[in-house]
């Protein structure tokens, strides 16, 4: 855990989302030696392997920190393990598979503690679900034991669910009748939406707290197959190897490993070696830069397998993957951030092109386009004001430019930045790569932008901005590959305003300061509306219905109060509900 | 393009180093010569006696001389001040002043700016035709001075808008040209800009009872913790101070003329021997009094509340008061209609702001009703002028839905109707002022209904020729 940087809450520490294999405290990940495509993956929670003091994490029940390694595993089979085709989620434990999220944890943590774990237990589930829909690592969820609330959630994003018939193992959904607030890590959206169990049948599960087992499992669809206790094991190794081969993942070789992060933290910021983000406390912002690359597009597939991790797309995504983890988390106060490129637009272009080219054909290129999906996908969902400032010397284009794309507003610097020496604005970054003071910034679309990186709800950033208007991005697509000047962007819709030299310090601070002076909970509200502009669906009714009603509940008496039944819950008493329904 | 900025517009802003002021009034300033010569004075001239800001020091701070009207240097000046002010007022009490307006108050502040923005255009288009039947030329070169002095507060503002508001502010500086008063589509924002100034003693009226709002209304922004405005308002004070005087000695001259003609004709109707009776003054008193009260707005304000609590206007000389300056706890007495009567009830201070400024101009309206009392008494006449109640004609606030008579009883719409002619000038009172107005154009002489001045300007005579027509 890190000790610097200032802790979220009272009583909430700063998160650290490194992990390593070697030191989980809380799973086992184990690639089959008889069938090494095939990976399993038990759950074996350490009781006292809290992230915070208060609580134990009895019955296999997790915390962020549980969570944390999770979505470490994933991420691990997605590159490091690039063979396996099939992955078992079960529990090291017998006749308990797992609790779901841990209760004393949840009724003691602060608000924004609860959204965010929740919001992050959510994109790992997302992430679960898009390996086995675009990775062919598909997730099989062995249910050894009774999986309730979080854990049956667990199993509802793997694409097959199967239960041990032992007379008394059963999927179950308790939040409602027993804590009061909502199974909401995706458990009420995929039951009707994935599942497709009836709706009236979903009430019915979703308020029975000792939940389905055996045959009306099945029968309900909840589980696909029950499996008596004697024939567990062996039918599990079936269904894995079956889901192993009807895989259609591209072939692999040598994984590459995913060493820890260069990271420096201090309390001015977060550098690493191609994203550094620095805060601007009194203002409420931070200021992140990203790097495009260093030079153009590797010479082959096997150069970029043997640069692994410090190929700069997937070098540069993990670093702003964990610092968007990290300032979300950690950063609560910073409620704006403010996001600049800066290289060469020919490199990033040629980057990309480099990777379209193999990424049919070669897992890792693959891979990486995947992972910079997700990670935009994280950006979308995050509760900041998102700033993009397209400045001479950046290289928004392509995969860089859907950064911008996924920002609430963008500008754009209309002319070269003055060098005269009389009305020098602020320069507010250090250090000065870009010195290119005399080009004007650029922006290019590629056919990255016209479906490559979706949005959880299915379309594309630029098919939400000219929703309805299909001529507008289909005229836009024609554009693709040219270099567009403010200007333009501006006439075309890409960007939100674009002021000149003179007017662009005046502009871009007035702007921010107008921004921060707003409520932090209208602009949440306000962004969460703007972004999914355009179709729903399961994914992003997750985040706009289910948790968003979630959180709304999290604040209310009836959950979180004294008399709530969170904190009632293991208590013997009651909760005291206010009866008026709201 | 370029242009020697410091000789063409007198400024200390730095006008010549700031790349951003050049390029917004590159295309700003055209537009400006072309409104003054469209919507300003209409009487052409050769050039006019006028003093030009062209510093902000005590001494010297302007320059007199004749100069061609659309030649007049119009500048840009912020009062100078110490380096450590502090906010006065309001939840930011004793913070920094800010040089550099806070996001979370641009809004505000530019509508701030913009709404006083738009007086000072207004006025010049008000009192367009005025020259053509000014009573001297001392009275003509005064006008002229009064028009090129709103037009310099113009540019004041605009220079805020500009230097400080971005994209933003350049639009709503063009939108200030763009609006006209009496325009029908696009009118002066405040009612009483849209009215025609048609006589002189509408003018005197004018300058003395409607510029001093102004004076009030830059009184609390040079209170602001914006401090380019809170200096920009200082200095156009200054100014502001002869326009007052152009008004005050104006009636003080009318009433003296009003005298002078009751003993020579020993009547009070003097209207027949070319003078403005008493009770016809009283009725331009009544009326000017009454709609320069509305622009104060209404009595009881959730807005001034906010604009006070944030920094952004603070009360008429703030700073030498002496309670906590934030006003929470505290009370203000405030008359209002109640069951058929006048009353005075106690509401929060802060939402009474707008009622403050109105009562500190109030006693500074009183100041000018003693001494034209004082030039009746000097003169043996018994007769006096005095201010009518301030519910009396409102249109805006607490009175605007009630008939208040000059003394201030509350009367019917039958009884207003009936006796309105007797308080506020009648078609016929106004018809036989403009009659009055001829032009008096030859220098030393004046007309008939005024008298001439004690001093002339700058040390000059009256008979100087202040203005070389055309
Ligand atoms: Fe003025
Ligand atoms: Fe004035």
């Amino acid at each position: 855990m890190t000790e610097s940087g200032p802790t979220t809450d009272a009583g909430s520490p700063a998160v650290d989302f490194d992990r390593d294999p070697s030191t989980y405290r809380h799973w086992q990940l184990e690639i089959d030696s008889e069938n090494p495509a095939v990976a399993y993956v038990r759950l074996d929670v350490d009781e006292e392997g809290g992230l915070v003091d208060g609580y134990e994490l009895k019955m296999n029940s997790y915390d962020l920190g549980v969570d944390i390694e999770l979505y470490d595993i994933t991420q691990r089979l997605r590159f490091t393990h690039p063979g396996v085709r099939a992955v078992v989620l079960t529990s090291a434990r017998d006749r308990n598979f797992c609790a779901g999220a841990n209760i004393r944890m949840l009724a003691g943590s602060p608000h924004p503690w609860k959204v965010n774990f929740c919001k992050f237990t959510n994109e790992t589930r997302n992430g679960i679900e898009d390996a086995t829909e675009h990775s062919g690592q598909t997730w099989v969820a062995a249910l050894n034991g009774t999986a309730a609330g979080g854990g049956y959630e667990m199993a509802l994003a793997c694409e097959t669910i199967l239960l041990i018939d032992d007379n008394s193992s059963t999927v179950a959904l308790p939040e409602v009748p027993l804590l009061g607030v909502l199974p909401g890590t995706g458990g009420l959206t995929r039951v009707t939406d994935k599942r497709r169990v009836r709706k009236d049948r979903a009430d019915v599960f979703a308020t029975k707290s000792e939940g389905f087992g055996g045959k009306q499992a099945v029968d309900w669809r909840l589980v696909d197959e029950v499996i008596p206790k004697r024939r567990w094991d062996e039918t599990v190794r079936e269904r894995a190897a079956d889901a192993a081969r009807a895989s259609t993942r591209l072939p692999g070789g040598a994984g590459i490993e995913l060493p820890p992060l260069q990271r420096t933290e201090t309390g001015e910021g977060i550098t690493y070696p191609h994203v550094r983000a620095s805060f601007d406390r009194a203002a409420g912002l931070v200021e992140i830069t990203i790097d495009g690359p260093d030079g153009g597009a590797p010479s082959s597939m096997e150069q970029v397998h043997e640069l692994g991790a410090d190929f700069w797309p997937l070098a540069v995504t993990r670093e702003l993957d964990d610092l968007i983890l990290r300032l979300r988390s950690n950063e609560l106060e910073l409620g704006t951030w403010v996001i600049r490129t800066r290289g060469d637009v020919g490199n990033a272009l040629a980057v990309e092109t480099f990777l379209e080219e193999h990424s049919s054909s070669d897992w890792l290129a693959s891979e990486i386009r995947h992972y910079v999906k997700r990670t935009l996908k994280r950006l979308d969902v995050t509760s900041r004001s998102l700033i993009a400032l397209i400045e001479p010397g950046s290289c928004f284009a392509g995969a860089l430019l859907e950064l911008a794309l996924a920002c609430d507003r963008q500008y754009m610097l209309d002319g070269p930045f003055d060098d005269s020496t009389d009305d020098t604005g602020d320069t507010d970054d250090t250090d000065g790569t870009a010195g290119s003071g005399q080009e004007e910034a650029r922006i290019v679309l590629t056919a990255a932008n016209f479906g490559t990186f979706p949005m959880g709800n299915g379309v594309t950033r630029l098919g939400s901005r000219f929703h309805g208007d299909d001529d507008h991005v289909a005229k836009l697509r024609q554009e693709a590959g040219r270099r567009i000047e403010a200007r333009e962007a501006l006439e075309l819709g890409l960007v939100t305003d674009a002021p000149d030299d003179i007017d662009w310090d005046d502009e871009v601070r007035i702007m921010l300061e107008e921004r921060a002076s707003l409520s932090p909970d209208a602009l949440t509200g306000m962004e969460a509306n703007h972004r999914f502009v355009g179709p729903e669906t399961m994914e992003s009714r997750i985040f706009s219905r289910l948790t968003a009603w979630q959180n709304w509940i999290f604040v209310r008496p009836n959950a979180s109060g004294p008399e709530g039944a969170l904190r009632k819950y293991g208590t013997g008493r009651r909760a005291d509900f206010d009866r008026r329904r709201v | 393009m370029s242009i020697d900025y410091s000789e063409k517009i007198p400024n200390n802003v730095d006008l010549a180093g700031d790349r951003k002021l050049q390029r917004a009034l590159e295309s700003w300033q055209p537009n400006f010569i072309n409104w003054w010569k469209t919507m300003g004075p209409a009487v052409p001239t050769q050039d006019v006696y006028l003093r030009t800001a062209v510093d902000v020091g005590k001494e010297g701070w302007a320059q007199f001389g004749h100069v061609a009207m659309e030649e007049y240097r119009w500048g840009v000046f912020l009062s100078e001040r110490g380096d450590d002010r502090r906010i006065a007022f309001g939840e930011n009490k004793g913070e920094p002043v800010w040089q550099q307006v806070p996001g979370e108050h641009r809004a505000d502040l530019q509508r701030l700016i913009v709404i006083q923005g738009d007086t000072e255009p207004a006025s010049v288009e008000q009192q367009r035709r005025l020259g053509e039947t000014a009573p001297s030329l001392y009275d003509l070169r005064n006008l002229f001075q009064v028009n090129v002095e709103e037009g310099r507060h113009l540019w004041a503002m605009v220079y805020l808008l500009h230097a400080y508001f971005g994209r933003n502010g350049r639009e709503e500086a063009e939108a200030l040209l763009q609006r006209n008063s009496g325009d029908l589509d696009s009118p002066r924002i405040l009612g009483a800009f849209n009215e025609e100034t048609p006589d002189w003693l509408s003018f005197y009226m004018f300058t003395y009872f409607t510029d001093r709002d102004g004076k009030y209304q830059l009184g609390t922004l040079k209170e602001s913790a914006f401090d380019p405005l809170s200096r920009t308002c200082e200095f156009m004070l200054k100014e502001e101070a002869h326009h007052m005087f152009v008004g005050t000695t104006g009636i003080d001259r009318v009433i003296q003329r009003t005298c002078e003609l009751m003993r020579e004709h020993d009547t009070a109707d003097i209207a027949p021997h070319g003078g403005v009776p008493l009770h016809v003054i009283q009725k331009y008193i009544n009326f000017h009094y009454s709609v320069s009260l509305d622009l104060f707005g209404s009595e009881q304000s959730t807005n001034a509340a906010n604009y006070f609590t944030a920094g952004l206007k603070g009360r008429w000389q703030e700073e030498r008061r002496s309670d906590d300056h934030l006003l929470t706890e505290d009370g203000y007495g405030m008359e209002q209609v109640r069951d058929g009567s006048v009353i005075t009830d106690e509401v929060p201070a802060l939402l009474a702001l707008n009622l403050d400024l109105r009562n500190e101009y109030v006693k500074d309206c009183q100041s000018g009703v003693k001494r034209w009392n004082r030039i009746l008494e000097k003169n043996g006449f018994d007769e006096r002028v005095y201010l009518p109640h301030v519910g009396f004609n409102r249109d805006v606030g607490l009175f605007s839905t009630h008939h208040i008579t000059p003394k201030g009883d509350l009367v019917g719409p039958d009884v207003w109707e009936a006796r309105r002619d007797d308080w506020l000038p009648s078609e016929a009172d106004r018809t036989f002022v403009q009659n009055l107005m001829r032009p008096v154009y030859e220098p030393g002489k004046i007309a008939g209904w005024i008298a001439p001045p004690s001093n002339g300007i700058n040390g000059k005579p009256f008979e100087y020729e202040y203005v070389h027509f055309a």
